[in-house]
């Protein structure tokens, strides 16, 4: 990644000046504007903060660069509702994403959860200035787990069986999993299920797992491909009323940096190669004892898909 | 250097201009107003108790407020910069009226009896005299600076402190762990360099020590 | 914004439950008790006996500046990882946040009282346990209040953190407003982490007012200065032999 000393110093010296001249500013800062426009054809990639998104991110940047693409990486930005405002305004170009929270997260509303009409309904109701590419085969969705001691005890294969022990279980996800439509609110409208409590941990990461095990929570929200789910023996609950909707995985960019036919081209592959157990296993890779650089990860599968 | 997936170096070179160019600019800033709080009783007694007030804001509260009320871009350094320029400004504006309180008066009345107007016995008497009260300030600030540009990770600005919250993503605590004993050898790296730019302003203290 | 702001704090719900304000503020001071008493127990004692040998004064700096550069979000998720969840983790971070000013207060302070006095005690036959806590503690109080003071508010502004990974306090407001994207959520909750602070830094004062010895403690309120600051750290040149 380039960022270039001398850029930063000036910005922050224009933003001291901003901030004497006692300027105010734009009070919402999710409304459009202009970010400064990236270098010509260079392709800003972004990722949310978690493991296999800023893989998939990975995957992406290096098979670009592999193909003269100029590319800047900025992972970990967050939840998408913070990165997904820095797409819209510019300022980063592309996000692997998943459909169906992309399309919960555009209309809270919305109700398709087949695999197809989510893709399809996420395509209409995107912002014009970004685009959905075709979308893979590899889905990752969020689940209700429990440990399998628990499934057992209680004779729990589906979240309807959980339901008469909704209020005497403590619940673990990430905080957004509060508020969003798919979260506790979709829980309670669909399977009737009022958590005794809500605890806020992290998006599928080391806080929910260790929350499980120890039984500091019940049941928790983890993603499907989480390689901590069989190295733990939790049980994912089926989910027979569709809460989560179809979540395939999705290259998003903004429009501008499609004129360039090898980007799409290449994400196109990659979508196409990738499937659910691929990724479930690189996730697994991931997390392994050896700890490998997830930018090594990305050339070993590119190289196997036979992308470069 | 790589470690981890990370491009250590680029890293750190973030990380280090994260943290001292805010520092820099926010003694600039403090400067005239410690100034202004040493000659103005009023003055000092908004500018002290607001600094200190700022203080306590949270800063990942600040990094978020930050794009709100400038309207700077969500994933830009510059909020972290500014986070840590109030911070720096906060901390710095009564060590900087402090320092020059410990000017003892028979010095500045000397000086304005040669002819010194405010501005030059400013530059010229009393800050010079000031300078080991600004270092040591200068220095609990650059110190604290070093800390808090990690909290940036946060929102996806870029530091040693990514190697901790990926690190914690990952459930690799090597790879916190050497974001945090990263991130403390900078810390002393600069403290020493504020240390010696002190001691190099400050011939006179060295002369006495000698004697 | 503003109204938002207006209509988060006009919330009914906002005042009641586990997640409401009054229990959120409630656990953001127990953490911050807990870790400034832990931090107390262990800076206080040290800060003294070091500032009355006189002996590893420079040890003592050392070590406050050393912990004074401690990354806090890195110290908390390693404590996390290593520890597990719970209290300890965050406590153990916000300890090690609390020491330096407090460790740095008591030995300025006891090492800083008037040698004149300590002398003289020394010469009427006092012991010397006699003079630390009779000449030199008591003369150490304001600037081991300031330390205790400045500590305090540090843990108050960092107890934030607690909520990353899965604690409460007033962080949470700040946490899931980001998750999210709520600000006027985000902004409520510094807000009132900004209250706290001023709220509990002038109960602090007046504390420190109440059990400072000496002409301070009869000074009015309206009268007051601004509290004695630390003195400046370099001698002034006058001072010097």
């Amino acid at each position: 990644m380039t960022r270039s000393p001398r850029a930063l110093l000036l910005a922050a010296l224009a933003a001291v000046g901003v901030l004497l001249a006692g300027c105010g500013g734009n009070s919402d800062p999710l409304a459009t504007q202009p970010a400064a426009p990236s270098a010509q054809g260079t392709v800003r990639i972004g990722s949310a903060n978690f493991t296999e998104n800023r893989l998939l991110a990975e995957i992406y940047a290096t098979a670009l660069e592999q193909k003269g693409v100029a590319v800047e990486r900025r992972f970990g930005i967050g939840s998408r509702e913070t990165y997904f405002p820095a797409l819209q305004r510019g300022e980063i170009d592309l996000v692997p994403d998943y459909t169906g929270n992309l399309l919960q997260f555009l209309d809270p509303q919305a109700t398709a959860t087949a695999s197809d009409q989510v893709y399809q309904q996420v395509g209409a109701k995107l912002p014009p200035n970004l685009q959905l590419l075709p979308q893979s085969a590899a889905e990752d969705k969020d689940a209700v787990v429990v440990t399998r001691a628990f499934a057992t005890q209680n004779n729990l294969t589906s979240i309807e069986d959980l339901t008469r022990l909704c209020p005497t279980v403590s619940f673990g996800g990430p905080p957004e999993f509060q508020q969003r439509p798919y979260g506790i609110p979709g829980l309670q409208r669909l399977y009737g299920c009022t958590f005794k409590e809500f605890r806020a941990l992290d998006a599928g990461g080391p806080l929910t797992v260790a929350a499980l095990r120890d039984g500091t929570v019940q049941a928790a929200d983890l993603f499907t491909t989480d390689a901590s789910i069989p190295q733990n023996d939790f049980v994912v609950l089926a989910d027979p009323r569709s809460n989560f909707a179809a979540q395939n995985v999705v290259p998003v960019i903004n429009r501008a940096k499609t004129s360039d036919p090898r980007v799409a081209d290449t994400l196109n592959q990659i979508s196409q190669r990738m499937d659910t157990a691929q990724l479930t296993a690189l996730n697994a890779r991931l997390a392994g004892p050896d700890r490998p650089d997830p930018a090594q990860v990305a050339r070993d599968w590119l190289n196997s898909a036979g992308i470069r | 250097m790589r470690a981890f997936g990370y491009d250590i170096d680029e890293l750190v070179v973030d990380h280090v201009l994260l943290a001292v160019v805010p520092v820099v600019l926010g003694l600039v800033i403090a400067l005239p107003l410690g100034w202004w709080a040493h000659l103005s009783p009023g003055a000092r007694r908004v500018l002290v108790p607001l600094s200190g007030a700022l203080y306590t804001i949270p800063s990942l509260a600040l990094i978020v407020f930050i794009p709100l009320v400038l309207g700077t871009p969500i994933l830009s350094p510059v909020n972290v910069g500014l986070t840590l320029i109030i911070y720096t400004v906060a901390l710095l504006v009564r060590s900087v009226a402090e320092a020059l309180d410990a000017v003892p008066d028979t010095v500045t009345t000397a000086a304005v009896a040669v002819g010194y107007r405010p501005v030059g016995l400013l530059l010229g008497v009393q800050l010079p005299l000031a300078v080991p009260v600004l270092t040591a300030g200068l220095r609990v600030a650059s110190v604290s600076s070093f800390s808090l540009v990690t909290v940036g990770a946060l929102v996806g600005i870029q530091s040693l402190g990514t190697l901790m919250t990926d690190g914690f993503q990952q459930d690799y605590t090597a790879m916190v762990a050497t974001g945090i004993v990263g991130s403390i050898l900078l810390a002393f790296v600069f403290d020493a360099l504020w240390l010696a730019l002190g001691r190099a302003l400050t011939p006179w203290a060295r002369a006495r020590q000698g004697v | 914004m503003l109204g938002r702001l207006v209509d988060w704090f006009g919330d009914p719900t906002r005042w009641s439950g586990s997640a409401g304000i009054p229990a959120r503020v409630l656990e953001h001071l127990g953490y911050t008790l807990l870790a400034v008493a832990i931090a107390a127990v262990i800076a206080l004692p040290i800060g003294a006996l070091v500032g009355h040998t006189r002996r590893g004064g420079l040890a003592v700096v050392g070590v406050a500046n050393g912990l004074r550069a401690l990354p806090e979000l890195g110290v908390l998720v390693l404590f996390v990882l290593l520890l597990g969840l719970g209290l300890l983790p965050p406590t153990l971070a916000l300890v090690l946040l609390a020491i330096p000013p407090m460790l740095a207060g008591a030995y300025s302070g006891v090492a800083g009282a008037d040698p004149g006095a300590v002398d003289a005690a020394r010469g009427i036959g006092m012991r010397e346990h006699q003079i630390l806590f009779g000449v030199e503690i008591p003369a150490a109080v304001p600037l081991v209040l300031g330390g205790v003071r400045f500590a305090t508010l540090q843990v108050i502004a960092t107890a934030t953190i607690a909520a990353y990974v899965g604690l409460g306090g007033l962080g949470r407001y700040i946490i899931d407003g980001f998750a999210v994207r709520d600000f006027p959520q985000m902004l409520g909750g510094a807000l009132i982490v900004a209250v706290l602070s001023v709220v509990v830094e002038l109960v602090l004062q007046t504390l420190g007012r109440l059990v400072t010895p000496g002409p301070d403690r009869l000074r009015l309120p309206s009268a007051r200065r601004e509290p004695a600051p630390t003195p400046a750290p370099i001698p002034s040149r006058e001072a010097r032999p």
